[in-house]
């Protein structure tokens, strides 16, 4: 086997946006969205991001292409640190990476018809010649799904999993290596999703493109991923490859994660785990470990001591979560502590 | 009609409604004869391809179409008043008092210029007649109740200093503050990890049986339909294909798109090799509906008839409805019909 070519690598990425308050609107506080996070992502795989509303996966993603500029953190593209690169630079590495968006509406400019948006991508990036574009334009829109006939339509008279295609075919529109998918199928029922899923896959496979997928959706995630980063609170508490964290997931968070997804099948039902107590801001993380408020098997330790990404015995390579009794929490050593 | 006006036990019901787009040349026929109706106090979940016109439906409600957009006919029976025949003043009464809305976009639909605060409060001070501080504290506590951490320190920022999750959850805090009777909810949970969107779906079950709120609920996860809607309408190319219970729905689909779109649901609880089942083509252009069954093109089971003759919403005696020549007596394919075969690996 080959070794597999680091893409991408993020090392102790954080973001704090200020909170103005007061009369002045002085900097009062800081919401700190991403915290400390450091992964790898290598050519041709499928990284996933899950986790709760507000944990910072959207920030990660925005903050590798400098949407938002970083307050720490390296991020290395093909060997070289982006965040010394100066505007131009960043520009020009842009047209191979590329992100589509959870919003498709706030994203596509609604002046725009399909057609604008597609060849001005291409204008920008100048990645395909003047007299091929409008053949460009047609074969996207046929690759995502959509008729010749809406190519001269605007955003507003497609319906909202229709903007969604827009937004990819956009994307690929550059011919890009790293494609960052922020939400980027939630918006489209399952029939289209499933469509989409395997057009994904299957320009991966021609292309070796690279995803960093961020979702919620459990199923689609344990479909098109290789591996998998758990996020909370702008941190990540688990990553491992796609088998162990759908069979051996070793974080209380993940845990709790996974029984909640909603399912179809009524009879084969797992035990929800409810999590209770307050869910805690970014503004002010709890101490220890950043889960405790709401984990049932936090201690003493786990309120004062914050835990490290590590591999306990029975987890494979590259197979890290950070919780202190992950260990004993698996043999049952370790019993809930709140009831 | 003849029933008295407070005697309804539908607390909304709809009956042919159709809704088209009327561009330079065309008529798209957004919604196109769709009919349902939400017993008292039930969830009546709508699922349906993209495009099918579900959103069109729920703004034809509250009759918020936007040109070129127009309510062609039909009647959106609210209560048992007819709210097509209502004059814009009264409709006005109605929109975010006795019906509530949840937009599928929080962030076109939400001020960009006010707080958060700002605008929850407002419906606090129209409906309850609260004054501003009052209405504050109401704010908080709702957004408290939708699962928004630090609240009091969220409720003076701007909608784009919020995560999209969070966005939405605040759409639902304006929504459900001033007690709807009815909730129409464009996706609700679409932005939210499931811990959330089980906290919010507990949220809504608890509202409805204490308040006997009637929810109109707008998703593509099966799931969420299968554990929150005790009845589902499936929607396709405009109109409604299959209306039943959810138990029903989900032991044994009866029309083709219903179960194709069963069929591509990437499972959670274990791996499938290959590609995801879908079904084939797209939704057809409104400039070229199929004639015939809407969904013909591409259903692996049409027929001729299907192509030619558009199958009518059947009624069964326990009510439950089925658009397909499949089940009727004109039938003209095979006797005996699998309906689970037929699934389609294309990209
Ligand atoms: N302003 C408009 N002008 C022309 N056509 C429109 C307009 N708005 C919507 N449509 C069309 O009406 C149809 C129904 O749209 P609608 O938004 O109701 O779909 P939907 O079922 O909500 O889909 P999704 O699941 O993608 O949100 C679509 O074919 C759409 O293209
Ligand atoms: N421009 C900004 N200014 C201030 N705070 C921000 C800004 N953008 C994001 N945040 C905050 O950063 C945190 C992380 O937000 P982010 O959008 O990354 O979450 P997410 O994991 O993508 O959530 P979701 O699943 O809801 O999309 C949230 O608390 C959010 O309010
Ligand atoms: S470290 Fe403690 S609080 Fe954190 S997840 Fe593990 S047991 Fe729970
Ligand atoms: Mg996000
Ligand atoms: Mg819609």
């Amino acid at each position: 086997m080959q070794t597999k070519k680091e893409l991408l690598k993020v090392t102790d990425l954080k973001q704090y946006f200020p909170i103005k308050g007061g009369i002045l609107g002085r900097t009062v506080n800081h919401v700190k969205a991403v915290d400390g996070v450091s992964f790898t992502v290598y050519e041709g795989e499928t990284l996933s991001i899950v986790g709760e509303s507000g944990c910072g996966k959207s920030t990660t993603g925005r903050s590798i292409l400098r949407l938002d500029e970083p307050t720490d953190g390296q991020v290395e593209f093909n060997g070289t640190n982006l965040l010394a690169y100066n505007k131009k630079e960043m520009n020009s590495v842009r047209k191979n990476m590329q992100i589509i968006f959870q919003d498709p509406y706030a994203s596509i400019n609604p002046r725009q018809t399909v057609r604008q948006v597609l060849t001005e991508a291409m204008e920008i990036q100048n990645s395909v010649p003047k007299s091929e574009r409008n053949d460009r334009v047609l074969e996207l829109m046929e690759t995502v799904g959509l008729g010749p006939h809406q190519a001269d339509r605007l955003p507003h008279e497609f319906s909202g999993g229709q903007r969604q295609r827009i937004g990819i075919a956009r994307a690929l529109s550059v011919d890009p290596q790293l494609i960052i998918a922020d939400e980027a199928v939630s918006a489209l029922d399952v029939s289209i999703q499933a469509q989409v899923i395997n057009l994904l896959m299957k320009l991966q496979r021609e292309f070796k493109l690279t995803y960093l997928f961020i979702s919620h959706d459990l199923g689609v995630v344990r479909h098109i991923s290789d591996r998998i980063i758990v996020m909370y609170l702008g941190k990540i508490v688990e990553i491992a490859d796609k088998k162990s964290l759908f069979e051996n997931q070793m974080h209380p968070y993940t845990r709790a994660l996974l029984s909640a997804i909603p399912s179809t099948n009524k009879e084969n039902k797992k035990e929800r785990i409810i999590l209770k107590g307050d869910v805690p801001s970014p503004i002010d993380p709890p101490k220890g470990c950043r889960f405790h408020t709401r984990c049932p098997f936090a201690t003493d330790l786990c309120r004062t001591e914050e835990p490290v990404l590590r591999t306990a015995d029975g987890m494979l390579e590259g197979h890290q979560a950070a919780c202190h009794y992950m260990e004993e929490i698996k043999t049952g050593e370790h019993q809930p502590t709140t009831v | 009609m003849t029933s008295k006006p407070n005697s309804y036990d539908n607390i909304l019901e709809i009956k042919d409604l159709q809704t088209s787009f009327f561009t330079k040349d065309l008529e798209v026929k957004a919604v196109d004869g769709v009919s349902f109706a939400i017993p008292k106090g039930k969830v009546l979940g709508v699922v349906g391809e993209s495009g099918s016109g579900k959103s069109i439906t729920s703004l034809s409600i509250l009759r918020l179409v936007e040109e070129p957009g127009k309510i062609k006919g039909g009647e959106i029976l609210f209560k048992g008043e007819n709210l097509l025949e209502k004059t814009e003043a009264g409709m006005r009464k109605i929109r975010g008092n006795e019906i509530s809305m949840i937009f599928q976009e929080p962030m076109t639909s939400l001020n960009p210029t006010f707080t958060v605060g700002q605008q929850i409060s407002e419906s606090y001070i129209i409906h309850e007649g609260l004054n501003k501080k009052q209405a504050k504290q109401r704010s908080i506590e709702m957004l408290k109740l939708v699962g928004i951490p630090s609240p009091e320190k969220r409720i003076n920022q701007y909608p784009y200093e919020l995560s999209g999750g969070m966005r939405q959850r605040v759409m639902i805090a304006m929504a459900l503050a001033c007690n709807p009777e009815l909730l129409i909810a464009d996706e609700p949970t679409t932005a939210l990890d499931v811990t959330i969107q089980a906290q919010i779906l507990d949220l809504f079950k608890n509202l409805q049986q204490e308040l006997g709120m009637g929810v109109l609920l707008i998703t593509h996860d099966l799931g969420v339909v299968a554990e929150t809607c005790d009845y589902v309408a499936v929607m396709y190319g405009g109109q409604v294909v299959e209306y039943t219970d959810a138990d029903t729905l989900f032991k044994s689909p009866k029309h083709p798109y219903t179960v194709g779109l069963m069929q591509s649901i990437p499972p959670h609880d274990h791996d499938i090799e290959g590609d995801l089942s879908v079904i084939k083509g797209s939704v057809p252009s409104p400039a070229e509906m199929p004639i015939g069954c809407r969904f013909a093109p591409r259903c692996p089971f049409a027929t001729d008839l299907c192509r030619t003759k558009l199958p009518a919403l059947e009624t069964d005696e326990e009510g439950k409805q089925i658009r397909c020549w499949i089940y009727s007596d004109e039938w003209d394919g095979a006797p005996e019909v699998n309906i689970h075969a037929n699934k389609e690996r294309t990209t």
